[in-house]
């Protein structure tokens, strides 16, 4: 990702040097730091003390730009009022078994498709790949009757985190992701590996996990956000209050709250998936671009 | 990772050498081993994809011609596509679907392809400008989608636009409340929120563009303009046609936006969209096989677009 200053770009590196090329660089940049900050940042700064101020101060005209008097029971409200610990917990907890079980069965295909390519495996790659081109809408009503009433077990899994884990395993681009990655590890290894007698499982666990830790790191942080940023499928298999996940939980409260109550609580639902991109944006970026770019 | 290859070193007597490569030579049931490890590897996955995806997408055609009533299912053929489109709202909701597509294209599509070409020429900042338009991907878009109802598109002059626009001495908007705004007001929410990952997509085929390409073009008198045109867009053009797919997919969906921006079907319907019809449907009506027959109107559609995608991009090769 990180270019070199030397890789030449639409505007050639000796027109930046040049006297007015420079100035006009640095204007430039120095616009678009600003501006940027203030579009992307600006709303972020907004809702956090937007949901500090009173209900008096956020009606009032000019609005302020600083909270003249900080109400950071507004917080307290929303977190007891909304009871966003157990929300926050449901999250997190559908969070990680997402990724447990998009780690081990979405990692086991791929690696079969890679590795021992079984036959019709491209076959099967193939219809996994095909969901990619049906949009959720379409699959929404038809997957919610089959979760209520699953075939042949008949077992009803509203309210219960299967409905949650299991259809994410169901992701093609993850899989594809994976399936990439291990075709990049050389067939040489693989084969030593057999040769020692290694079994595929455990070529897979010793050989092919330890070395594919960038992909198994992308593939689970897009896991945690998927989970954290779905609306629509949890509001519909969790529909008790006990089980919601935070978005649907503050949504589910919005009618009947002071505004200010909501914000704080959005906010509150925002710090988790706004940290991890912070602390794994590298990762993040990497995963997306190589993802999308070199199918 | 030192890892010898030399032939013969540690293998385990009665296990057939796999190596060299070349054809296969092992026996038929060393073959159906394989196959069936391989297989048992496959299981997991597959059972989640056939369940949650391949069986539900067969079942929805199905639904679509049946309804069930107390327990009972009928074949009822295209009754529920009658029912469906007889719906005042069907029409009003596919127009506003393509009224927000077309708005998310012009806005949504062009701003990140240039946000692209200017990030890609700075020297300096990119790493934090990059986050900075990433970020309100990374939001739950319920908590984003709030920030704007509540403090952004607020209709008085307390809200944050109306008192931008009031400052700036320009006339102020009733945004949600205002039908012709409800949409311009949805897209401009939704591109905040996601035209991230399409600036860092573009950003990363940018820096595929060969230099000299740009060196030729200068040096044949080529202003900035022009070198966009005509070196950046076709060496990015394979790209650009992608998104610009998966863009329209994705907006063809718009649900969330109208469910919590406009408590659904905005102000004298200006927001309902087709995906909140089919929402409406199958969990309000109790017509879930009229919302899946709507459902396989939708993805008849986007089949189409698909088409003409495949079109276009074979054409260009």
């Amino acid at each position: 990702m990180a270019q070199d200053s030397g890789t030449r770009t639409l505007i050639s590196q000796a027109q930046f040097r040049r006297g007015r090329g420079r100035m006009i660089y640095w204007t430039l940049l120095a616009v678009v730091v600003v501006g940027f900050t203030l579009v992307f940042i600006g709303p972020l700064y907004w809702m956090v003390t937007g949901a500090l101020k009173s209900g008096q101060e956020i009606a009032q005209t000019p609005p302020s730009l600083f909270p003249k008097d900080p109400q950071p029971q507004n917080y307290v409200d929303a977190w007891t009022n909304l009871n966003l610990a157990k929300l926050l917990f449901n999250t997190f907890y559908y969070a990680t078994g997402a990724v447990l079980f998009q780690l081990v069965l979405d990692t086991a295909a791929a690696y079969s498709l890679s590795k021992l390519r079984p036959v019709f495996g491209n076959v099967i790659l193939g219809l996994m790949l095909a969901t990619l081109m049906i949009p959720a809408m379409v699959l929404i009503v038809p997957q919610y009757v089959t979760v209520i009433d699953l075939p042949i077990l008949h077992l009803n899994l509203l309210d219960s985190p299967f409905a949650i884990w299991l259809p994410l395993v169901a992701n093609a681009f993850n899989i594809f992701l994976l399936k990439r990655f291990f075709d990049s590890i050389p067939e040489d290894l693989m084969a030593a590996a057999l040769m020692d007698g290694a079994t595929p499982l455990r070529t897979l666990w010793s050989i092919v996990l330890p070395m594919s830790r960038p992909i198994l790191g992308v593939v689970s942080i897009f896991a945690v956000t998927a989970v954290w940023k779905d609306f629509l499928w949890p509001k519909l298999v969790m529909p008790s209050p006990e089980t919601r996940t935070v978005s649907v939980g503050i949504y589910a409260f919005s009618g009947g709250t002071p505004m200010n109550v909501v914000i704080a609580a959005s906010v509150i639902a925002a710090i988790p998936t706004v940290i991890i991109f912070l602390i794994f944006q590298r990762n993040i970026m990497s995963g997306l671009t190589t993802g999308s770019l070199k199918g | 990772m030192a890892i010898t290859t030399v032939p013969g070193t540690t293998r385990r007597p009665g296990r057939p050498a796999p190596y060299p490569p070349g054809p296969r030579r092992a026996g038929l049931g060393r073959k159906v081993r394989d196959n069936l490890t391989g297989h048992a590897f496959l299981i997991g996955a597959v059972l989640c994809f056939v369940v949650f995806s391949w069986y539900p997408m067969v079942r929805g055609v199905v639904m679509s011609f049946q309804r069930t009533r107390r327990g009972e299912t009928t074949w009822v053929g295209w009754d529920n596509y009658a029912r469906i489109i007889d719906d005042p709202s069907f029409w009003t909701a596919w127009k506003n679907t393509f009224y927000f597509t077309l708005l998310a294209l012009v806005l949504g599509y062009a701003v990140p392809f240039f946000v692209a070409i200017l990030l890609n020429e700075f020297r300096h900042a990119k790493g934090y400008l990059r986050i900075l338009v990433y970020l309100p991907v990374m939001l739950p878009p319920a908590s984003a989608l709030f920030l704007f109802k509540f403090y952004a598109y607020d209709p008085s002059e307390a809200g944050l636009f109306n008192a931008i626009l009031t400052a700036l001495h320009l006339p102020t908007s009733e945004w949600m409340q205002s039908p012709g705004m409800t949409m311009p007001a949805m897209v401009l929410a939704s591109t905040w929120m996601n035209m991230g990952s399409a600036v860092l997509i573009y950003l990363a085929a940018l820096q595929n563009i060969p230099g000299e390409l740009y060196e030729a073009a200068e040096l044949d008198g080529a202003g900035v303009w022009r070198r966009i045109v005509n070196v950046t867009v076709p060496q990015t053009r394979l790209i650009l046609a992608l998104l610009a797919m998966l863009q329209i997919v994705a907006t063809m969906q718009l649900f969330i936006e109208p469910l919590i921006l406009a408590n659904g079907a905005g102000t004298g319907d200006s927001a309902t969209s087709v995906a909140y019809l089919i929402y409406q449907h199958g969990f309000f009506q109790n017509d879930l096989n009229g919302a899946a027959a709507l459902g396989v109107i939708m993805l008849v559609v986007l089949a189409g677009f698909s088409a003409v995608y495949v079109r276009l991009t074979a054409k260009q090769d």
